[in-house]
């Protein structure tokens, strides 16, 4: 049923790093056909007909605030209310997506909601495009043959022993206790192949783990990414959500949100982000009800002795 | 010590033998994993009454390379097997972590019981 046959866990590593190199704002398509929330549902048929366009955002200035697709117009012409205002019948609740989100997590929308498009907001909750999923074929498609290209002007490539460029990525699932660890342990195990100094490895583990951690026990499942460069290492911990409703919070020392189930098994005792932050040398959390980006930078020869900070 | 020796101690049963050649130079007693995952040091055997795969998993990410389950709590055949391949040995004791804490410190010759 996924409408791009391609998923983010264990596709070529030429392709993973390309889904999460790529981002939402480079396969979007820009400058929107939007409608303000007065405006009859007849006239967004019109434009649907006219442009060729199959969804119209509602917006409010620069604010989306709902979405009318062909579905709406079908019910409304159905139901004999065609001539109303889209704002009283438009879709409200949407799942959009950020422009800085790597187009993995497009790829994963699309699998995982049954909509046929995305709109994308900017920093500012702005919105500054649609994603279809044609875009994404379209535009992938084009990286892909630039890769290729490319890998096939290198020649063979002899296996690497440092560090250079790699991409890991592991899918999560919720309450998956049985699996819990499988990837942080997977990654310290290559750090520790590459002969990453043990002080590193540890700190890289603690962030995995306790990212790992967190999207078993407190979200809908989601995805632990590392990325291996020849200078840092940087963990991506991004989850379905239901995100995290007071961050700061969420990053003092001892706050917890788990259950009794959850502690009796000696986790959730509030420590993991305050952990997490603790060994990373950079640390960034968004988060929004439909899910929580963490990413983690953890330097390679950074000097700096955080390690016993947890 | 080698972490076979602590199978010397009185009512200290030998459940997973994952390496006993592995050298224990410290020790942490915690049931909360994350604090464990964040402060146990490399090279530790671990006090806990945690009995459950996850266990082994943050040993193997902590750098502990021995458990002591303590209060005769039943150690899960998964927890055996995920032991067994991460090359962690388990101990099973019915003291409690105090106790246990004491003892192996005391194996350790870290403290001295008269």
């Amino acid at each position: 049923m996924a409408s791009i046959p391609l998923n983010t866990y264990n596709s070529a590593p030429v392709i993973m790093e390309l889904v999460f190199r790529m981002k939402v704002k480079d396969v979007m398509t820009r400058g929107v056909v939007t409608a303000a929330e007065d405006v009859p549902l007849r006239e967004i048929q019109h434009m649907m007909r006219d442009m060729g366009i199959t969804g119209v955002p509602i917006v409010n200035g620069r604010h989306l605030i709902g979405l009318v697709s062909m579905g709406d117009i079908i019910s409304a012409l159905d139901g004999g209310y065609i001539g109303e205002n889209a704002g009283s019948h438009m879709t409200a609740d949407i799942i959009v997506l950020e422009e800085d989100m790597p187009v993995s997590f497009a790829i994963q929308y699309f699998e995982r909601f049954k909509y046929r498009r995305f709109p994308v907001l900017n920093k500012d909750k702005e919105l500054v495009g649609i994603v279809t999923s044609r875009d994404i074929t379209t535009h992938l498609l084009v990286e892909i043959n630039k890769e290729i290209d490319k890998l096939e002007k290198s020649g063979p490539n002899p296996d690497r022993v440092t560090l250079r460029d790699e991409i890991q990525s592991f899918s999560i699932q919720r309450r998956d206790f049985e699996r819990a660890g499988y990837a942080s342990t997977q990654i310290k195990k290559f750090l520790r192949k590459a002969g990453v100094k043990p002080a590193v490895i540890r700190r890289v583990a603690v962030a995995a783990y306790e990212l790992e951690m967190n999207i078993v026990v407190h979200s809908d499942g989601g995805e632990i990414i590392a990325e291996f460069r020849p200078d840092r290492v940087v963990i991506t911990a991004k989850d379905f959500g239901p995100g995290i409703p007071d961050v700061a919070s969420a990053l003092r020392k001892g706050f917890s949100t788990a259950d009794e189930w959850t502690r009796s098994l000696g986790f959730g005792a509030g420590m993991g982000l305050p952990n997490t932050k603790s060994v990373s040398d950079d640390f960034t959390i968004s988060s929004s009800k439909n899910g929580t980006v963490v990413i983690s930078t953890i330097l390679i020869n950074s000097d700096s002795e955080n390690t016993e900070e947890a | 010590m080698k972490a076979g020796e602590i199978g010397k101690l009185e009512g200290y049963k030998l459940v997973v033998a994952g390496d006993p050649d592995a050298e224990i130079t410290n020790a942490y007693t915690g049931d909360l994993l994350s604090d464990v995952m964040g402060h146990a040091p490399d090279q530790s055997v671990l006090i806990t009454i945690q009995a459950h795969k996850n266990t082994i998993a943050v040993c193997s990410l902590a750098g502990a390379v021995a458990v002591v389950i303590c209060n005769d709590r039943e150690v899960p055949e998964d927890m055996r097997q995920s032991a067994a391949s991460e090359g962690v040995s388990i101990f099973a004791t019915k003291d409690d972590q105090f106790t246990a804490s004491v003892k192996v410190a005391s194996l350790m010759g870290k403290v001295t019981l008269n």
